[in-house]
């Protein structure tokens, strides 16, 4: 019993990330008609806007102090960062607190990268046929972790988390278990709190504001709507750069579970495609069920107890649940008839 | 079989061109800086590789995102093939060339039950399934990370019965007689003659018209009364084969078999190949492939002491902005040359290299009608 909901959390946090990629994956095909293999390249950006930020905020001032001398009898260095300098203990608290910050670095950077990849390239793309948008959004999804890599370089950099969440939860004693037969790292209940928060804001930001009902409108027949006289293409690149924020913002607050790499981004399309298949292509609610459905059925296959069953599960259970449902039932789980159903 | 070789004239010239320009290789590539066997051999596997994906993409439009895999499996095969039997290369292509095109009898049966983007899913999902098999629970077959190896070990169970094993790790030979450096290019490179040989049978024949129709219209082939599925089935496990081939020869030219063979990006670069140089032609893939190869080969080798010799020209202040840049796009930073290359081909010369010449052709024999660039375009089946 224990094992099994331990099981069930450690999905939920990883299921989180897939969610938000996905969701940001379908509501660009929903709304743009684009099947954009740079998304995960967007969640590794979000990721090293994290990184950025923390670089900024512990930039030091380095003081030569003659008075004390290092081991090697050099004088010593005195590092302080700028931040503990100019604000004192707030200061710290900043750098403590640096990957949570940091979204406020990524929401006007993805917002912008997003607006600038649309207008600047994909909108050519509206009309060519799906073979050649997956190929120049890859050859994009290229580009992106290129340039990170020769900015970043190509080892990982792990980002600490605040050390008041470093701990973890003992939800088994909230539930009326014994007291440490049930813990959860606090940082991956964060996650899933945060992921829950973003999903909820996107989806009561289509439902009850008109600009949602706009893009709903756009999204079931974008040809009417422009008859209406409305500029729906605006529309929709404002919520392509949505997309790129809620991808951008996964990424940020998965640095400290994953220390991020320019690869980071690749690793993750392959999956956040197969969870959209998996939800159907084009549904929303679908892509967020999918998305935790199959982190916690990967969680489920990384029990020891199921690999010894079936070796090597762990490690094909999604590509193989997708294998499945696209050949038993095409269009997805929650996905529309008709929709890209071939 | 009479009329096998028998093929219409322009064929014929084609395929005598193309045959003089891949055997001259070494001599034309020598100025170039191209000339030595490692590179040569690898110039004549891709484009096997790209020939045989371009069946399946260039003719029937549908876009794999796993032809890597097959590779990976034409190399294990071969490995094993060495390891077991003999260093002999023939019968390890021919497994190898089995070997990958029941692979991919089996995820093309299944894939094609699908076209579109949930074709090209399905075979990036089975792909990158070999791939994480290979790493993991299929160790004992595949060595996961060190790669599969030769061992002095191994039985070579044919081999053996004709002598003791030597002290030195044994190469590949063909029917005794062991071959290295430029015999090896010869040897892929008649080996990519005879595939492409084939391509160009396959092309002319009323099975490649077949796919062809595939790609332009399926619904209505459909509804003439034709079943498409086992011309697609077969165009995809001979494309399969194609890469199982193209497997078994990296594995003769280097007896090793590794499985970043089978990753996605392995499978992304056939395609940058069949894209770059024109899909649905038949050269197209085949110069594609060269020309990546060349500049990953010439472009990885630069470094900054180079960059300053050829910027020396840029005046003193500016020089050293100039080398920094470029030097992102050299080196370890060739992917992102690559990359670029990608999205520029992609939006501006969709039908690739071939179709730039053949619109230059057309700007040159003015009268004549521009060529249309619409039919070279990749179209996916839908």
């Amino acid at each position: 019993m224990e094992a099994i909901l331990a099981q069930l959390l450690n999905g939920l946090d990883k299921g989180g990330a897939y969610a938000l990629i996905a969701l940001g994956l379908t509501l660009v095909f929903g709304t743009l008609g684009v099947v954009n293999f740079a998304h995960g390249a967007l969640f590794m950006l979000g990721a090293f806007c994290a990184v950025t930020f923390r670089q900024l905020i512990t930039l030091e001032s380095v003081v030569v102090d003659p008075t004390q001398t290092t081991a090697w009898g050099t004088p010593l260095e005195v590092r302080t960062p700028l931040a503990q300098q100019w604000f004192g203990d707030f200061g710290s608290v900043l750098i403590d607190y640096s990957v949570p910050l940091s979204i406020l670095l990524a929401i006007p950077v993805m917002l912008i990268i997003g607006i600038v990849m649309e207008r600047g390239l994909i909108k050519h793309f509206y009309k060519r046929p799906h073979a050649e948008q997956i190929l120049v959004t890859f050859g994009l999804a290229i580009v992106l972790q290129e340039i990170v890599k020769s900015i970043f370089g190509p080892n990982p950099i792990s980002q600490p988390m605040p050390t008041a969440l470093r701990g973890a939860a003992d939800i088994g004693s909230w539930i009326g278990l014994g007291p440490g037969v049930l813990t959860y790292p606090w940082w991956r209940l964060t996650y899933f709190l945060f992921s829950i928060g973003v999903l909820a804001a996107v989806f009561a930001f289509l439902r009850f504001t008109t600009f949602g009902m706009v893009v709903r409108a756009g999204m079931a027949d974008r040809e009417t709507v422009g008859l209406l006289g409305i500029d729906i293409d605006r529309r929709f690149t404002i919520m392509f750069g949505l997309a790129a924020v809620v991808a951008g913002l996964a990424g940020v607050m998965y640095t400290p579970l994953v220390p991020p790499n320019y690869h980071l981004g690749m690793d993750f399309l392959v999956l956040s495609f197969v969870v959209v298949v998996v939800g159907g292509m084009g549904s929303l609610p679908g892509a967020v069920a999918a998305g935790f459905l199959l982190g916690i059925l990967q969680s489920f296959a990384s029990m020891n107890e199921v690999k010894q069953i079936i070796p090597g599960i762990d490690q094909i259970i999604i590509y193989a649940t997708a294998v499945v449902i696209l050949l038993v039932r095409p269009r997805g789980l929650l996905g529309r008839r008709g929709v890209m159903e071939g | 079989m009479g009329n096998l070789f028998i093929m219409p004239r322009r064929d014929l010239v084609v395929f005598v061109i193309f045959a003089a320009v891949v055997l001259a290789m070494p001599v034309w590539l020598g100025p170039l800086g191209a000339a030595y066997p490692g590179l040569l051999q690898k110039f004549a596997i891709f484009a096997i590789f790209a020939i045989g994906y371009n069946i399946l993409f260039g003719l029937t439009g549908y876009l794999s995102f796993g032809h890597a895999a097959f590779l990976g499996v034409g190399s294990y095969t071969a490995v094993w093939s060495f390891k077991l039997l003999t260093m002999d290369v023939f019968p390890a292509i021919i497994f190898a060339v089995l070997v990958s095109g029941l692979f991919a009898l089996v995820i093309g049966w299944l894939s094609l039950k699908r076209s579109g983007i949930y074709f090209s899913i399905l075979t990036l999902a089975f792909a990158q399934m070999c791939y994480n098999l290979a790493y993991s629970v299929l160790t004992p077959i595949t060595n996961g990370e060190t790669s599969l190896q030769l061992t002095r070990q191994d039985p070579r169970v044919i081999d053996a019965m004709f002598g003791p094993a030597g002290d030195s790790l044994p190469t590949a030979s063909i029917i005794g007689h062991n071959f290295t450096g430029f015999q090896g290019f010869y040897f892929c490179a008649a080996v990519l003659l005879v595939a492409f040989f084939i391509a160009q049978k396959i092309f002319s024949s009323p099975f490649g018209m077949m796919l062809r129709a595939i790609k332009s219209n399926q619904t209505r082939m459909n509804y003439t009364g034709f079943d498409t599925k086992p011309y697609a089935l077969t165009a995809f496990v001979i494309s399969g084969m194609y890469a199982g081939l193209a497997g078994a020869l990296l594995a003769v030219t280097d007896p090793l078999a590794g499985a970043e063979r089978m990753q996605w990006t392995a499978s992304g670069e056939v395609v940058l190949m069949t894209i770059l140089g024109g899909v649905g032609t038949l050269v197209g893939p085949v110069i594609g492939a060269w020309l990546i190869k060349y500049f990953e080969n010439i472009f990885s080798a630069f470094n900054e002491s180079m960059l300053t010799r050829i910027f020396s020209w840029v005046p003193e202040g500016l020089r050293d902005w100039v080398v920094t840049i470029a030097s992102k796009f050299v080196g370890e930073g060739w992917h992102l040359t690559l990359g670029l290359l990608f999205v520029l081909v992609v939006v501006f010369l969709p039908g690739g290299i071939m179709e730039g010449v053949r619109r230059i052709g057309a700007l040159l024999r003015r009268p004549t009608p521009p060529a249309t660039p619409t039919a070279m375009r990749a179209q996916p089946a839908e």
